[in-house]
């Protein structure tokens, strides 16, 4: 019944032309290769890749801030951004065009420059954010064989760029020559670095399982269906434990609600982009969110099965589809949780990096560990509740500790009674 | 446990979300100016003069006592009254403002004028949409555009209309009352002087009579000017 | 010496160069970074990925943040007005030329290039993440024991230094 049904699928696929669909950019890229020179094949290969990039997730940018606006305004009874439509004409849109006159805002404000501050670095610092955030979309396989660059530790090199973004961080707080700038990155660093770890092991648990830093052999493992359901690495204790642990420490390496403590408006105005007005204020707004899309990317790579289809009867839908998806339905899931929950202070984030979420990442690394032998000594069905009462064992402990000193009650005065 | 009420926060938040698509009070969001909330009955923005019948000129209530100009507080009333006296929609003559002109950037709604008008004839209108380009006088309202129709007022506040009209029949009743009661009693003393002793007294009742029939013409009609001060 | 390397190394001598001899003591920071990314251009020219991206994570993205956290946090005021060049800098001069001179003897002369000339210039192995992951637990496994055993003793050394004593009584009398 099941490879029947899978045989409807195969031919259903083969008549609509599923297939050349899904390789339709790939297609499209070796029609204009072989128009060119067979010397200058690598350098047109990438260039398309590039362009390819770079037109689409600024795009994606543009149209999830105005969502952004929006879906926060509905969560707080309110309607978001809904008059501009398409500038110059009275059509609405229900206020899809606002990102236009954003852009041209930001464009036309004057760039303030404080007299005091270095000027060279503080002109380098959006640019020096931006570059490394661009660079990690380099190894993202968005669909099949459509990976810009698909190096053998892929995943080694999208977290060394990332390292490179708090240096910028460092440079546009430094080169304000102003105190609260320099509070706010000293913060925004650390919150960053701290996070950092809870990020890697967590995605170092799909390495040990997989074998392999290369994206695409990630995405391949997951690429497996059983009973009709995909192999995704989230449908795994360790794997669920690791996709929220990723989360939770994406969240904080873009500065986003909860976490973001660096850039709110209540804290120190803006943190390290106080000094920062016009265009470069834009490319810092548009560097975060490039970020933001780019770690989701490499968690969807990760644990939600990248380009791969959840049912084995939905295949047909083209890989690149379904890897954009996936990433804004994760953004989505990320404006819902700004909407709701409050801000964490430095102390409460430090505590939580360090105190419960390194801790539980190290278990779910024993524990991934512990999952691949014993199903190579063949207890498949065993293992399951292992590793599952071991992590649930592990977080409720470690939520126990890290709830132990807050005083949540009536408050109680020493001197003052 | 740790993270039990961040679901329920969330669960929370996406009731809201789902919730502003489906029902009103979800999204209580009123698009000005496309759209507008009803104003409650007693709103009031600025004053403005109501006027009985169709004629602003003959039916305006206003006789230019400038009361309501002595006591408005930051002085945003202006009245000329008038030298001479006209006729007004019931044929009696009157003073009238030759010019009422009342500041609104001046005024604060504070509708003492209201309180004090003897005549029932300034009242607070309800718009708000006044906004004007010229610096310089374009928010200064002179008595043409202050003068409104009472089926006007009877829109915009139909309890308190109802209640001036009582006010201002029950005035009217008074006054015919009174005016209906001094005629009768004109007539009596009339008759009384004419049935007091006639055949003696004619050649001296005839004088006599002659200095009572103007005094009993004059009392009529000196009660009918003096009303006695309305208090809303 | 192809194009490509010797434009990155004329950009890793001059950032070298840059952070030596800057003023600005931020800015010697940031040229040492640009020298440490040059150095990671030159792994991956050399196919080394894996060693040329761990330079970057490593270097740019943890020593660069130390050092710059240390200026930072140690700062005791603008930059110093002193003359860049020190007294002594003719003999510094001398001394580093020796020292580079006994270092490129010492690598012109060594085995690895006599065999890498011997067998052909493109026989350069592939070393595949694989292949590092299998020599490190197994060829060099005691090596990455004893630097994990230090990494852990630093940090445990750190962490001691920076927790405040649990019965220090300051001048008021009250326990802090």
């Amino acid at each position: 019944m099941a490879d029947k049904i899978h045989q409807i699928i195969e031919t259903f696929k083969q008549m609509c032309l599923v297939d050349k669909i899904d390789q339709l950019f790939v297609m499209l890229k070796q029609l204009v290769l072989a128009c060119v020179p067979e010397a200058l094949h690598p350098l047109v290969s990438g260039m398309l890749s590039v362009v390819l990039v770079l037109s689409v997730f600024p795009g994606v940018f543009a149209i999830i801030t105005v969502i952004e606006r929006k879906g926060l305004g509905r969560i707080q009874n309110r309607y978001g951004p809904n008059r501009v439509g398409i500038p110059f004409t009275k059509i609405r849109l229900c206020g899809f065009g606002q990102f236009i006159p954003d852009g041209i805002k930001s464009l036309t404000k004057e760039d303030i420059v404080p007299y005091a501050a270095d000027k060279i670095v503080h002109y380098l610092a959006p640019v020096v954010m931006l570059i490394p955030v661009l660079l990690s979309y380099a190894v993202l396989p968005f669909g099949k064989n459509m990976t810009v660059a698909d190096f053998d530790a892929g995943l080694l090199f999208f977290f060394a760029v990332g390292g490179a973004v708090e240096l910028s961080v460092f440079m546009a707080g430094w080169s304000s020559h102003n105190k609260y700038s320099l509070l706010g990155a000293s913060r925004a660093i650390a919150q960053m670095i701290s996070y950092e770890i809870p990020l890697i092991l967590s995605a170092v648990t799909v390495v040990m399982v997989v074998g392999s830093l290369k994206l695409v052999d990630i995405v391949a493992h997951q690429n497996v269906y059983s009973y009709g359901i995909a192999h995704w690495f989230v449908f795994t204790p360790w794997g669920l434990v690791g996709c929220i642990l990723f989360f939770i420490a994406s969240l904080a390496e873009s500065n986003r609600c909860p976490f973001d403590l660096p850039e709110a408006e209540s804290e120190l105005i803006a943190g390290y982009f106080t000094e920062y007005s016009g265009f470069k204020f834009a490319l810092f707004f548009l560097a975060e969110y490039l970020g933001m899309f780019a770690i989701i990317g490499l968690g969807v790579t990760l644990f939600l099965g990248g380009w791969t289809s959840p049912v084995s009867f939905l295949t047909w839908i083209p890989s690149y589809l379904w890897f954009m998806g996936k990433v804004i339905a994760i953004v989505f899931v990320f404006i819902w949780i700004r909407g709701t929950l409050p801000r964490l202070r430095m102390d409460q984030l430090m505590n939580l990096a360090w105190k419960f979420m390194l801790p539980l990442a190290l278990i779910n690394v024993v524990v991934a560990g512990i999952w691949h032998f014993m199903g190579q000594l063949g207890h498949e069905q065993l293992r399951w509740l292992v590793c599952a009462v071991i992590i649930f064992g592990s977080y409720v402990v470690l939520g126990r500790g890290l709830m132990r000193h807050q005083k949540l009650g009536k408050r109680t005065y020493r001197f003052a009674e | 446990m740790l993270g039990e009420q961040m679901i329920k926060g969330m669960a929370v938040t996406a009731k809201n979300f789902f919730g502003s698509y489906v029902s009103k009070e979800r999204l209580t969001t009123v698009q000005y100016p496309e759209e507008r909330l009803v104003p409650k009955e007693n709103t009031r923005q600025f004053p403005f003069l109501v006027y009985d019948t169709d004629d602003a000129e003959k039916g305006l209530r206003c006789v230019a006592c400038q009361i309501c100009e002595k006591e408005c507080p930051p002085q945003c009333i202006y009245i000329v009254k008038s030298k001479d006296k006209k006729a007004d929609y019931k044929g009696q003559m009157q003073f009238y403002p030759a010019v009422f002109d009342i500041d609104i950037s001046v005024c604060m709604s504070c509708q003492i004028c209201v309180e004090v008008c003897p005549f029932e004839s300034i009242k607070m209108n309800t718009d708000f949409e006044l906004s004007n380009d010229n610096r310089f006088g374009g928010l200064l309202i002179s008595k043409q555009q202050l003068a409104k129709p009472n089926a006007h007022y009877r829109q915009i506040h139909p309890h308190e209309a109802a209640e001036s009209d009582a006010v201002i029949a029950g005035e009217k009743a008074k006054a015919e009352a009174k005016a209906k009661a001094a005629a009768e009693a004109a007539e009596a003393a009339k008759a009384k002087a004419a049935a007091a002793p006639a055949p003696v007294a004619a050649p001296v009742g005839a004088p006599a009579a002659a200095p009572a029939a103007p005094v009993a013409v004059v009392a009529p009609t000196a009660p009918a000017p003096t009303t006695p001060p309305a208090t809303n | 010496m192809s194009l490509p390397f010797i434009i990155i190394a004329f950009v890793t001598l001059f950032a070298a160069a840059a952070a030596m001899s800057l003023r600005n003591l931020v800015h010697c920071a940031l040229a040492l970074v640009v020298a440490l990314a040059g150095l990671a251009a030159l792994y991956l020219q050399l196919d080394a990925e894996f060693v040329g991206f761990a330079q970057i994570l490593v270097y740019v993205g943890a020593v660069a943040i130390l050092i710059v956290f240390a200026i930072l946090l140690t700062r005791s005021g603008d930059s110093p007005n002193q003359a860049v060049l020190t007294p002594g800098w003719g003999w510094g001069i001398f001394i580093s030329m020796f020292v580079f001179t006994a270092l490129g003897w010492a690598v012109l002369n060594s085995g690895v290039l006599r065999a890498q000339g011997a067998a052909g210039s493109s026989a350069a192995p592939a070393a595949t993440v694989k292949d590092i992951g299998k020599a490190l637990m197994e060829q060099y496994v005691l090596p990455l024991e004893v630097i994990g055993l230090l990494l852990t003793a630093a940090m445990i050394g750190a962490v001691i230094i920076a927790l405040k004593e649990p019965s220090q009584i300051d001048n008021s009398g009250r326990k802090s």
